[in-house]
């Protein structure tokens, strides 16, 4: 569950100050599937940040699954983004020094996983997006549409609450863009919560709630 | 966690093979140059000492240069030997003879002394026995030969009682050093020694002089520095305190001198190579900056994922200790096969000095440490959202 109470980020450039988000209140439930949708610009970027405990608000309290984050150590802020949330970026985001099954292996490494529950999560997650014959290979030995499946299977293994996608299919065709948000749905239908960060009016639509920004400001709930 | 951050370092020195061998290669000629040259100045160092031990460390030998009319006779020497705080004392004079007997023919050194000569220097006997008063008294021509050339003029080395002539002189053998026992001569034409009584070699050869011009002391009850004092004491009186009449030298002085050079030259060349390795591992920290500024995106989906400052900085570190760990091993190795190769073509055997392997693990480690926690604290204060943003 995800709970914005008032929650600003404040950026000073020189002189100016620009609030990239300003004074939000938010309320996801756990299990929603949700989008949040805005021109460049408009605060995703910040939003999604504070979401994934990348970053903390300037002003005001965010709770996730009732912890108050804002207070938390960089520490601890890892220990959050590594046990709760997974990741899906628009440009996947894999270390291409590691192959397909060592990417999804990563998080669980941090999380202090036996090598045999790791096997059998990587498994199973590879399983999941159907890409198990190529778990050997190296990122740019994979198309975008596989790289972004592996991302997923590696946020799926970690076994997250939440889902955080940024753009999850801006660098793909239509086609592996519709198998990427196919995933999403079964992972929602599986029971877990999706926040997906777009542009796009489509994909956005595919969610089961929009929230549209505007100027750091959150202009509508449809 | 540790050995996970090993196997990620490994995978991704092995992801840029050659950048790892050349930073790694610092390491090698640093580790190599200190493993070998230290290894050589303590081999050389403690063969060089065993020679000088065998020459008698406590020792003193001195060399009349003018007798103020005062010469030094047979007789003195019993006389300052039987003395208070005096050891051994033992003439030495010294020439070379024409050796002959029916097996051949050579050149040996021949040392004309007393009977105190042995314990002096220590000579070990294979068989028969060596100088003894009544030889010395009645200038007899017996001759003690060393084991070499025993076997060079007779073929053997059981010849007590035989005769070997020297310089047309005949001579009974009374004793045969053993092999390596005895003053040790670099000389291309092999080692020949023989011992008369000090008596015989003034007849023998008419540039030795009744008149002792070099003798022997060995430490006294008091020790050897006192023996010297009271040495000098009686040589000053007797020439007149003329500091010039005589040459005084301490053997132990020797060793001491030894071992200060030795110790001096091992610090020295232990300290230019410890500066080759000092190069070697700025070399590692220049590259793992390098390395920290080109994997900062691969930093940030770290950090994303989960990774802790702690666990990044891990992962930066231990990169740095297992360049420089495997340098160092390979340097070790190297080392090993190149003292092996060396004690081959060399006489003297040196061997990897242990205690000098072991430093150079250990500093390579502190390098290690010393020049990777720079760069793996930088990689790990690196902000996640900027670090993702990242395109290089």
């Amino acid at each position: 569950m995800i709970v914005f109470r008032d929650v600003s980020k404040i950026y000073h450039m020189g002189e100016e100050t620009l609030r990239a988000l300003d004074h939000v209140d938010l309320h996801i439930q756990s299990g929603e599937f949700v989008s949040i949708i805005g021109p460049s610009g408009s605060g995703k970027s910040t939003m999604m940040n504070i979401i994934g405990c990348l970053d903390l608000p300037d002003e005001g309290t965010y709770l996730l699954d009732g912890l108050p984050i804002e207070r938390y150590s960089a520490r601890e802020l890892a220990h959050v983004r590594n046990r709760k949330i997974g990741f899906v970026f628009q440009n996947f985001n894999l270390i291409s020094s590691l192959s397909a099954e060592e990417n999804i292996e990563l998080p669980l490494i941090y999380q202090g996983l036996s090598l045999r529950e790791r096997r059998e999560r990587v498994a199973e997650a590879l399983a999941r997006v159907d890409l198990t014959a190529r778990r050997k290979h190296l990122p740019n030995q994979l198309s975008g549409g596989q790289q972004q499946r592996i991302a997923i299977a590696r946020a799926m293994a970690s076994r997250p609450s939440l889902f955080l996608a940024d753009e999850p299919t801006g660098n793909l065709d239509s086609r592996t863009g519709g198998q990427i948000m196919e995933i999403f749905h079964e992972l929602h239908d599986a029971g877990n919560t999706v926040v997906l960060i777009t542009h796009d009016p489509e994909v956005a639509a595919q969610a089961d709630r929009r929230i549209g920004l505007r100027d750091g400001r959150v202009e509508e709930v449809l | 966690m540790i050995l996970q951050s090993v196997k990620m370092a490994l995978k991704s020195l092995r992801s840029n093979k050659l950048r790892f061998i050349l930073t790694m290669l610092g390491i090698i000629i640093g580790v190599f140059a200190l493993v070998v040259l230290v290894s050589l100045v303590r081999g050389a160092s403690s063969s060089i000492t065993d020679s000088v031990n065998e020459l008698g460390t406590d020792l003193i030998s001195v060399s009349i240069l003018d007798d103020h009319s005062h010469p030094i006779r047979l007789e003195d020497l019993s006389e300052l030997a039987d003395s208070d705080g005096m050891g051994l004392v033992a003439a030495v004079a010294e020439s070379t003879c024409s050796a002959s007997a029916p097996h051949g023919q050579v050149t040996t050194q021949v040392t004309g002394t007393t009977s105190s000569y042995r314990a002096l220097q220590s000579l070990k006997l294979e068989s028969g026995r060596f100088l003894m008063k009544p030889d010395v008294d009645n200038h007899t021509n017996v001759a003690v030969i060393n084991h070499d050339l025993a076997v060079k003029i007779l073929g053997r080395t059981n010849v007590v009682g035989e005769t070997i002539r020297l310089n047309g002189t005949s001579f009974k053998v009374i004793g045969v050093l053993e092999e390596n026992s005895g003053s040790f001569q670099f000389s291309f034409f092999g080692n020949y020694q023989c011992y008369i009584p000090y008596t015989t070699l003034v007849r023998l050869n008419e540039t030795t002089s009744r008149n002792v011009n070099s003798f022997y002391a060995g430490a006294g009850p008091e020790g050897l520095d006192a023996t010297e004092e009271r040495l000098k004491n009686w040589l000053d009186e007797r020439f007149q305190h003329d500091n010039d009449a005589y040459f005084l030298f301490n053997q132990s002085q020797i060793s001491d001198a030894m071992n200060s050079i030795t110790r001096t030259l091992s610090l020295l060349l232990g300290g230019i190579a410890g500066i080759s390795l000092l190069v070697g591992g700025i070399g590692i920290m220049n590259i793992m900056l390098v390395s920290v500024t080109e994997r900062t995106k691969e930093i940030g989906i770290r950090k994303a994922i989960g990774a802790t400052r702690g666990s990044i900085l891990l992962q930066f570190l231990v990169e740095a200790l297992v360049i420089s760990l495997i340098g160092c091993i390979i340097g070790l190795i190297l080392s090993w096969f190149a003292i092996q190769i060396i004690d081959l073509i060399g006489k003297v055997r040196y061997g990897v000095n242990p205690s000098i392997a072991l430093l150079s693990v250990l500093f390579s480690l502190l390098i290690g440490v010393l020049f990777g926690l720079y760069p793996a604290n930088k990689a790990s204060r690196k902000p996640p959202i900027e670090s993702l943003r990242y395109n290089g």
